[in-house]
């Protein structure tokens, strides 16, 4: 199995080591032709997404990723990820993918102050740790969406078919079961 | 408690990597910076190259001008303040900014003491010239180091100076027998546990990034394939022909830094870059200040 990950900006390393203890082979996309190689999931990090939809456009990567997408390529995103794949976000608009039926808000909880780390229950894991950076949370949510997770009355984590997203990092704990979860019934049950 | 706030502030420094974070004095800078693809601001009202050309004492920016940076943009903003100038901090953390840069561009405040960064819930990011300087800084508590290099002079060569002096001392570190540890500990001035770390990792416990004297595509590249994890621009962009196309390069290059082929299409047609002044022209050597 081969999984891209997202590298134009921000926590793709941590997404990298993750999937690599769990014996995943992954590759860094930064350029068009890092697409041309065989990838079985697409994971997007964390990071700035003004910056990453930016990068997307300017280097010609975010047409050919979203055709895959749309043809049923499981992706994974947080954070900044879960941002570029929703289908709307409040206030400002993006280069998104709008893979996922759900409205997001950014910077949901203000500046750095803000952030904050906390454990709670992922619906078919258990408890998990969670690091909220900054982070978005999701507004609503269509009924075509399995809602996975609710921390403090907010959606933070949600399925659509292919398309898996938190708005904490999962990468940022020592803790790699929601990238198990993307791969077994994700990408496995494909 | 206080050690998750920690976590949180390395975490966020984490969400930066591989980004540029620019220098603005305006709002108006601050959305081309954004639009840009920039990951960060600095807010300041005076950019190096001004504070060097001006002169005098250089003091941490107005509250107004930074709050109007902050609420023209999404993405962090970060401020400056004098090192060893706790109360201005105290001032920023009050503006709830982003990260606080306790920086050696301002005139020092306290020519002994740094800011005790473990007082605040904020994150702190200062400059380093060897490994000494930014293991120092982190037992304070920043949670994040920049290179000083020289900022305000368009010249990399103390950028690049810094980070192979702290990229050297890493390796050395790494190849050390447990019992020397405690020596290098002893001749680097910095806790045992920091250079434990080092040699367990191979890296700096937080995330280093280049900053001072960055001015093209090839300089942030540079920096980037000596080993930083990201790149601070300053009176790169706004003092240069076409600041918002130069922006664009700079981000791009960070990103594909290993890339001769998308470094030449970048660089193309960028207009004047800041005209600069060479290391051997400067009076005031910034990063001498603070150790």
């Amino acid at each position: 199995m081969k999984i891209g990950v997202l590298a134009l900006q921000g926590g793709f390393v941590e997404h990298i080591s993750h999937l690599q203890s769990l014996q995943v082979d992954t590759f860094e996309i930064r350029k068009k032709t890092d697409l041309d190689r065989e990838m079985d999931g697409l994971v997007i990090p964390g990071g700035e997404s003004t910056t990453i939809g930016k990068l997307l456009k300017e280097l010609d990567l975010y047409d050919d990723l979203k055709a895959k997408i749309n043809q049923g390529m499981p992706v994974f995103g947080t954070c900044a990820g879960m941002i570029l794949l929703a289908k709307q976000i409040e206030g400002k608009s993006n280069a998104s993918f709008g893979a996922i039926d759900i409205v997001v808000k950014r910077n949901a909880y203000g500046r750095q102050l803000g952030s904050f780390f906390t454990e709670a229950e992922f619906k078919g894991i258990g408890k998990i740790p969670m690091t909220f950076i900054r982070a978005p949370y999701i507004e609503t949510a269509e009924k075509n969406v399995d809602i996975l997770s609710v921390v403090d009355n907010h959606i933070v984590a949600a399925r659509e078919k292919n398309v898996l997203v938190t708005s904490f990092h999962p990468e940022l704990t020592s803790d790699n079961r929601v990238h198990q979860y993307f791969i077994e019934r994700i990408i496995l049950k494909r | 408690m206080k050690n998750e706030r920690y976590e949180l502030n390395k975490n966020l420094a984490q969400m930066l990597k591989g980004g540029v974070i620019m220098d603005v004095s305006t709002p108006e800078q601050a959305r081309i910076a954004e639009a840009a693809g920039a990951a960060a601001v600095m807010a300041l009202e005076r950019i190096p190259a001004d504070i060097r050309a001006a002169g005098g004492v250089s003091r941490m920016s107005d509250p107004k001008m930074i709050r109007g940076i902050q609420a023209a943009v999404s993405i962090p903003v970060m401020a400056k303040v004098r090192i060893g100038h706790f109360v201005e901090a105290q001032i920023l953390e009050a503006l709830e900014i982003d990260y606080i840069d306790e920086s050696e561009v301002l005139s020092p405040a306290d020519d002994k003491y740094h800011v005790d960064k473990t007082k605040f819930k904020v994150p702190f990011v200062c400059g380093a010239k060897n490994l000494g300087e930014a293991l120092r800084r982190v037992a304070e508590g920043a949670s994040m180091i920049r290179t000083k290099g020289e900022p305000g002079t368009g010249d990399v060569i103390q950028a690049v100076r810094h980070m192979r002096a702290m990229m050297s001392e890493i390796r050395r570190i790494q190849s050390m027998q447990q019992d020397e540890l405690y020596h290098a500990a002893k001749e680097l001035q910095v806790p045992y546990s920091l250079v434990q770390y080092v040699h367990e990792n191979g890296k700096l416990p937080v995330v280093n990034f280049a900053a001072g004297g960055v001015a093209t595509p090839a300089d942030a590249a540079l920096m980037m394939q000596l080993g930083a994890e990201g790149v601070f621009v300053g009176s790169g962009i706004f003092k240069s022909g076409n600041p918002e196309k130069r922006a664009q390069a700079i981000v791009k290059a960070v990103t594909n830094y290993n890339d001769p082929k998308i470094l030449a299409e970048i660089s193309e047609d960028l207009g004047e870059a800041m005209v600069g002044i060479n290391e051997s022209e400067i009076q005031l050597l910034m990063a001498e200040r603070g150790v």
